[in-house]
């Protein structure tokens, strides 16, 4: 609460203490569109560096301002409105994705008591928040009046109701061990000290086959490839969003890659300990937390970035396969078996 | 004030979109209005101190429930004008059958009183020194855990009734193993021969 | 045993991690795309680009309006007219070639008796509007005076196949 003291001597403190978080909401969500921006440009750079491409290097040095260039170019663009498109739902469903993403990153702790939503549930909100995301592609493809967006839109939400279930039984085993529903407190759960508190985070626990089924959950959870087939170009055109341009379709990029970017932040502090250093001495812990959670993101982000080069597109019967019969039953046993941890091992017993 | 000016925000909206669920003529707005007021629901959820019921609203209902609501709605290709043609013919019964209705409304809301134990329920509603969750978890998990038991069996029951039912073994079809798929390896799959030239593989 | 073995490749994402490395070899090996405004590849001396109406050394054209040029064009994109010119010598009142049209067979240069119309290594003429694709004698002859060092040496590389 940085700006309260000082603007409640001019005003109620109520009013005061609005107006302090209207600031630095709007500080924050300003510093997350700037990051999506190098981000875009980082996913760019790395698809292409990975086909031995240069990637987008002509917009300012190495390319750095492709991003901004091209959120002009959205801006400037015409809005077209298919015949027969539901109008209202067609520009109802860009904003309610862009929304959504931007309302999940409220309960994100960026450091110890850095966080806008201190809530008590929030693994919860962010998990319902995610389940959300479903409604914007549903909303766009039956909208648009499009067969192929349609498609993609029946294929979306059967894919994203699959994968929050392992999503979900994923979460219940992380916060089964740390005892907590609050995301801060699951990041204070593994905090460790000296040389080796990184054997703290919770990787190097009984919960670590969890990370690679929240990894792949992610990313079929977020569209993108290897299980794209929501916006399969090859057979959907471009999926859900063909009818879009300009600025609805801007809104959908952008959510998207907050999506995704919320997700690296998941993996990050739900397995590799937040805002926490890898090694609790000195330079490294004097780092501020914000910093080495934006460089965990930055690092899962990265690691999404490279599936998508180098794993081909599942098939849809594949997906369904994965997602029900291997995720759901194995987080399944997994709940169980964190759950006998904490209690046997853990607690000693009863 | 921030309180109260949320609830009369939240209700009025949720009765609103109550409302549009009903009289909206399409029924993928319906739905959507649906949607709303289960948020506004939720909203109210949040206000009363309860954030984890809202949140299990939203996941299950708005999540979950209304995805298949949508989806079933979005694949319905019904002619909604023609449905309604013959819907003046009925007005009588219906009408009729509304009355009855609302007066065993207005007799049970006329006589309906809380129960003298409930008022100390409602004040004790979340113990001192837990969330609403752990209390939630308590009551659910420890004091009633027979009773929810049972309730996931019938579940699973009635789970299992409807995959029976709609479960047909069609003959001839043909289905993919995965795992031995990926059990293939190149030899299992090719055969190298070295053709000699006009004799062919 | 092969059971296990792939039991154990598939539990620890064996394809996925070779794929992974494979995928950073890549990463960090030679880019193969060139920097293009700045960096261009190597052009064959026989590479046909924008067509050129070459001149003698004095300064005469060199097309004499054989229209053998014209014949024998697959895509028809040349038009020729000719008139006697004052001195007498046969010479075109018009030459306009239809690059929209045109298929960069190369049939023209080849048909040439005197080495008139080539194409040369230019490729970068991209206009704004298609009218400045229909080119005219005029356009022609000042390619040919443009490009006349780059499609000389071109042409001399390539006598010995010829």
């Amino acid at each position: 609460m940085f700006f309260v003291d000082a603007f409640a001597k001019h005003m109620p403190y109520a009013w005061a203490w609005v107006l302090s978080q209207v600031i630095l909401i709007v500080v924050f969500l300003v510093c997350l569109l700037v990051m999506v921006a190098f981000i875009l440009l980082y996913d760019r750079k790395i698809f292409a560096a990975v086909q031995m491409r240069r990637g987008p290097n002509v917009v300012g040095i190495f390319g750095l301002l492709q991003s901004f260039a091209d959120l002009g170019k959205y801006l400037i663009k015409e809005v077209i409105i298919p015949a027969g498109a539901n109008k209202v739902v067609f520009l109802l469903a860009p904003l309610v994705s862009a929304t959504l993403a931007f309302a999940a990153w409220v309960v994100i702790p960026l450091d110890n008591h850095w966080v806008f939503a201190d809530i008590n549930v929030g693994i919860l909100y962010l998990f319902a928040v995610s389940s959300l995301g479903v409604y914007g592609i549903i909303m766009a493809g039956w909208a648009s009046n499009s067969k192929y967006a349609f498609l993609s839109a029946c294929r979306a939400a059967a894919q994203m109701v699959s994968y929050e279930v392992s999503i979900g039984f994923v979460l219940v085993t992380v916060l089964l061990f740390a005892g907590s529903l609050n995301l801060s407190d699951i990041v204070r759960a593994q905090q460790g000290v000296g040389a080796f508190s990184i054997l703290h985070w919770n990787v190097f626990s009984i919960l670590f086959p969890m990370l690679p089924i929240f990894f792949v959950s992610a990313i079929a959870e977020t569209n993108r490839p290897p299980f794209d087939l929501v916006e399969a170009e090859s057979e959907l055109v471009a999926g859900y969003f063909v009818e879009y341009s300009s600025t609805p379709f801007l809104l959908f990029y952008l959510a998207e890659f907050l999506n995704i970017c919320l997700m690296s932040a998941m993996v990050a502090i739900l397995f590799f300990g937040g805002w926490l250093s890898p090694i609790d001495i000195w330079p490294l812990n004097a780092i501020p937390g914000v910093i080495w959670l934006i460089a965990k993101i930055w690092f899962f982000f990265f690691l999404f970035a490279v599936v998508r080069a180098f794993v081909p597109r599942y098939r849809y019967d594949q997906l369904m396969r994965l997602g029900w019969k291997v995720f759901l039953p194995t987080s399944l046993l997994w709940v169980l078996v964190t759950a006998a941890w904490v209690i046997f091992v853990r607690h000693g017993g009863a | 004030m921030f309180q109260t000016i949320a609830f009369y925000l939240f209700s009025a909206v949720m009765l609103v979109a109550a409302f549009m669920v009903i009289a909206s003529r399409n029924p993928v707005h319906s739905v959507l209005f649906l949607i709303l007021a289960f948020f506004n629901a939720a909203g109210l959820f949040v206000l009363t101190g309860a954030e984890f019921l809202a949140m299990i609203l939203v996941v299950v209902y708005v999540g979950a429930v209304a995805v298949l609501f949508l989806f079933v709605v979005m694949m319905l290709d019904v002619d909604f004008v023609e449905l309604k043609k013959g819907a003046l013919s009925y007005l009588p019964t219906g009408g009729l059958l509304g009355l009855a209705l609302l007066t065993e409304l207005v007799i049970v809301a006329g006589v309906w009183r809380m129960a003298p134990a409930s008022h100390a329920a409602l004040q004790s509603a979340t113990p001192a020194g837990l969330s609403n969750t752990q209390a939630l978890g308590r009551i659910l998990y420890t004091d009633y855990i027979y009773y929810f038991q049972i309730a996931g069996l019938v579940l699973l029951v009635a789970m299992i009734g409807a995959i029976v039912l709609t479960l047909r073994h069609r003959p001839g079809v043909r289905r993919q193993s995965i795992p031995v798929q990926n059990a293939r390896t190149p030899e299992m799959a090719m055969e190298l021969v070295d053709a000699k030239p006009g004799e062919g593989a | 045993m092969a059971f296990l073995d792939r039991t154990a490749r598939s539990i620890f994402f064996w394809e996925f991690l070779k794929s992974f490395s494979l995928s950073m070899r890549y990463f960090f090996g030679k880019k193969a795309t060139l920097n293009y405004p700045f960096e261009k590849g190597p052009l064959s001396p026989r590479f046909r680009g924008e067509h050129a109406l070459r001149r003698y050394p004095n300064g005469e054209e060199r097309c004499i309006a054989c229209k053998l040029c014209e014949a024998i064009c697959p895509a028809q994109a040349i038009t020729i007219e000719a008139e006697p010119r004052d001195d007498g010598s046969r010479r075109t009142t018009r030459y306009d070639i239809d690059m929209v049209k045109c298929i960069y067979c190369g049939f023209c240069q080849e048909a040439c008796p005197v080495d008139a119309i080539v194409e040369g290594p230019n490729f970068e003429y991209s206009t704004e509007t298609r009218e400045e694709l229909y080119y005219n004698k005029d356009k022609l002859l000042a390619n040919g005076d443009r490009w006349e060092r780059e499609i000389a040496k071109n042409l001399e590389l390539d006598a010995p196949y010829r």
